[in-house]
């Protein structure tokens, strides 16, 4: 296997032998991918899982490792070249409380257990890579600088790769976004996002009798019904999720708070901003027409931006997908690749495997594709570090 | 050696044994092999996790462990294919001395461990822990590499998440804490300082295996310790805590049998430690009793500890490992 690489064609050339060396450390892959996902880490509760992560790539010779003040782990394999820096991130939090039961189960073909596709394997991928690149003998020219970041998501609102982007001194080039799945996935743009939770408290002393309502459950109604009636064009692709909902304690308790949790996305900045414009219009005649306190309160917000379709980054990701058979499937992305990309760093999210019940205590992540999924990654960090991806301008 | 200065000097904690690269280093030094025995009847749900972390933490990173081998009693699921898969060196009990017959039990399998594995040190894990770490092993292995005089090195589970007072109750599950413990204080009181004898992970030197026979039942770990402490004394002992263990838990009828087991197993010893029980007057037979609706019916089993010789014995061992 060639060490240096001439070409893209070259890379893709040793993808084959690339995937056969990734599989060879299966164990090792699927060790780290146990452990990381045994150590609950909801946002803002990631350090163990970041200790683990350092003390990995400290046993793998990395000497250069330090966590920040928002709990960013930060591993970096130096480069031949200094002014050069590639940047894999993997966020480290996950949707589940602490509270979860976090055991991991191993099955012949795939591995179970609470957040494993998200994100437990992104980062069990950063903790194996530096074993991995060893092995390839693969001597970058470019440092690595590998990330497991906190903070991401939910009110997290990406603060850690945030906080790491402006305020780390190294000279980035290129960025990589690793997910857990699904493998054949290809971000090169982000999504405009407003994510928010509307929130609403009745007073004890309201005059139920009156208003013949039953409490914050109906005002919440209230507010779903305006919100589906919002006009979404088609184009720009535009949607409203609504994640969550809670209020309310039992049969016969009338509740007196609750809390809608929703996020609104589009191809366009003016929609998100309208939209938003809309949702504070929805919760002004809420509040007229029952006298409750609704209050909308914007938790996270991205800008669209994105990389155009014709850059290297893409051309040459999609190029390296396509030897490895994977179907890119192209989806814009509100997660740390928006970041990146409106810090003027050109990146790409990829995903790693097959998975299924995500955001479920069952959530799988199959074996055999992990492979594939690690060579395609590893292609594209050889097609950056080798120049091949840098716009020519 | 006072009972409190062995809890004191011979008691660990896995923590203590953390620089796995010292470890491996004086495992060199002494030219020790190490085997991981697995005993496995229908384990597939945990069996590859086990595996997974054992072999990439404990022979690709830090190679503490010589060979991984599960050793299967006939698991009807895919416990061996899987454990195959994961890299493990895979068993069947029944083939192993197949000139000596097959018996059910876990002794039968830990017993032709003795005589399938190569290592100095065997450390024996059960296969059914939901939270697997490398530390059952290495926990266990450390403390037989750092001190020569210790030869058998038993688990036990402590350290509760939470607990608001500095004194808290502490010691083994309740086939320990109604039978073990008060067998052990009104006859071997240097025992009681065990806090799980019956744990199933432990760590032993070869040299000790060979020469203590092994009950294939539920008694295994009970005569391992009488006979360990009647050869080479309370110092051959040690102890790590190992922080929590989850796995199955069992119902209180099972731990029945399993008491009448071990109680036989004890017993059986009992002329040898010096006490005068004579065995062939005592039932085999273990009563418990089930109810349909309002009748209620006596249900018995026949439990007999029935007992492999020490592998020295063995005529097929001595030659295989050049013993005289």
């Amino acid at each position: 296997m060639s060490r240096t690489y001439a070409s893209v064609e070259e890379i893709i050339s040793d993808l084959p032998a690339i995937r056969e060396v990734c599989a060879s450390l299966r164990e090792t892959l699927l060790a780290n991918l146990v452990m990381i996902g045994e150590i609950p880490a909801p946002t803002f509760k990631e350090e163990a899982r970041i200790d683990f992560l350092l003390q990995r790539f400290s046993e793998c010779g990395l000497n250069n490792t330090s966590t920040d003040e928002y709990g960013n782990g930060v591993g970096v394999l130096p480069g031949k070249n200094r002014k050069r820096n590639i940047l894999l991130h993997a966020h480290a939090d996950t949707v589940f409380s602490e509270r979860r039961d976090h055991n991991v189960s191993v099955h012949a073909d795939k591995i179970c257990g609470p957040g494993i596709a998200d994100n437990s394997l992104g980062l069990a991928v950063l903790a194996t890579l530096p074993t991995l690149l060893e092995k390839l003998g693969v001597e970058l020219d470019a440092g690595l600088v590998l990330m497991g970041g906190a903070r991401s998501l939910g009110r997290g609102d990406l603060a850690g790769i945030r906080f790491f982007l402006e305020n780390n001194k190294l000279s980035l080039t290129s960025g990589i976004c690793v997910e857990g799945v699904q493998i054949g996935r290809l971000s090169y743009a982000s999504a405009g996002m407003l994510r928010g939770e509307i929130t609403c408290h009745v007073p004890e002393e309201y005059d139920w009798i009156r208003r013949g309502t039953t409490g914050a459950i109906l005002i919440l109604n209230e507010v779903v019904n305006g919100i589906l009636g919002i006009a979404l064009p088609r184009k720009p692709k535009t949607s409203i999720v609504l994640g969550s909902i809670e209020a309310g304690e039992g049969f016969n308790i009338i509740p007196t708070e609750g809390r809608l949790c929703f996020e609104v996305r589009s191809e366009s900045a003016e929609i998100v901003q309208r939209i938003a414009g809309e949702l504070d219009d929805i919760v002004e005649n809420v509040i007229s027409q029952t006298g409750a306190e609704v209050d909308l309160d914007v938790v996270a917000r991205r800008e669209p931006a994105g990389l155009p379709i014709g850059h290297p980054l893409v051309k040459q990701t999609r190029e390296i997908m396509s030897s490895l058979r994977l179907l890119p499937h192209i989806t814009p992305s509100i997660s740390e690749l928006s970041a990146m990309i409106a810090h003027g760093l050109p990146a790409v999210t990829l995903g790693v495997t097959q998975g299924d019940r995500l955001h479920e205590l069952r959530e799988s992540v199959k074996i055999e594709s992990m492979f594939t999924g690690i060579a395609q990654l590893v292609g594209v960090l050889l097609a950056m570090d080798g120049g091949f991806c840098d716009d020519p301008e | 050696m006072t009972l409190n200065k062995w809890i004191s000097k011979n008691t660990f904690h896995h923590s203590q044994f953390w620089d796995l690269k010292q470890l491996i280093e004086d495992k060199k030094k002494q030219g020790l092999t190490i085997s991981l025995c697995l005993p496995t009847l229908n384990e597939e749900k945990t069996i590859g996790k086990e595996i997974i972390l054992f072999k990439s933490e404990l022979m690709d990173r830090y190679p503490l462990l010589d060979e991984i081998a599960v050793i299967d009693s006939g698991s009807t699921d895919q416990t061996r294919e899987i454990a195959a898969a994961y890299g493990a060196d895979v068993y069947l009990s029944a083939d192993i001395l197949p000139q000596y017959g097959e018996k059910k039990g876990k002794g039968e399998n830990l017993w032709k461990a003795v005589y399938q594995l190569k290592g100095d040190i065997i450390c024996y894990v059960d296969a059914d822990i939901a939270n697997i770490h490398p530390r059952f092993a290495y926990g266990l292995i450390a403390p037989l590499i750092y001190n020569e005089t210790i030869k058998y090195v038993k688990a036990f589970y402590d350290r509760p998440l939470a607990f608001s007072q500095g004194v808290r109750p502490s010691g083994g599950g309740r086939v320990t804490e109604i039978l073990i413990r008060p067998l052990f204080s009104l006859f071997f009181p240097d025992l009681t300082g065990l806090i799980q004898p019956l744990s199933g992970e432990y760590a032993v030197r070869r040299e000790v295996l060979e020469k203590i026979p092994f009950p294939i039942g539920y008694g295994v770990e009970t005569s391992h310790i009488l006979d360990v402490y009647k050869e080479w004394g309370m110092e051959a002992f040690g102890q790590t805590d190992l922080d929590q263990r989850v796995h199955r838990n069992q119902e209180t009828l099972s731990l029945g049998k399993m008491a009448f087991g071990i109680l036989r197993a004890f017993l059986a010893r009992s002329a040898t430690m010096g006490l005068d029980i004579d065995m062939s007057k005592l039932s085999s037979i273990m009563r418990q009793f089930q109810a349909h609706d309002e009748k209620y019916e006596q249900i018995e089993y026949e439990i007999v500890e029935e007992e492999r010789p020490p592998m020295i014995t063995l005529p097929e061992y001595r030659e295989k490992f050049g013993r005289k």
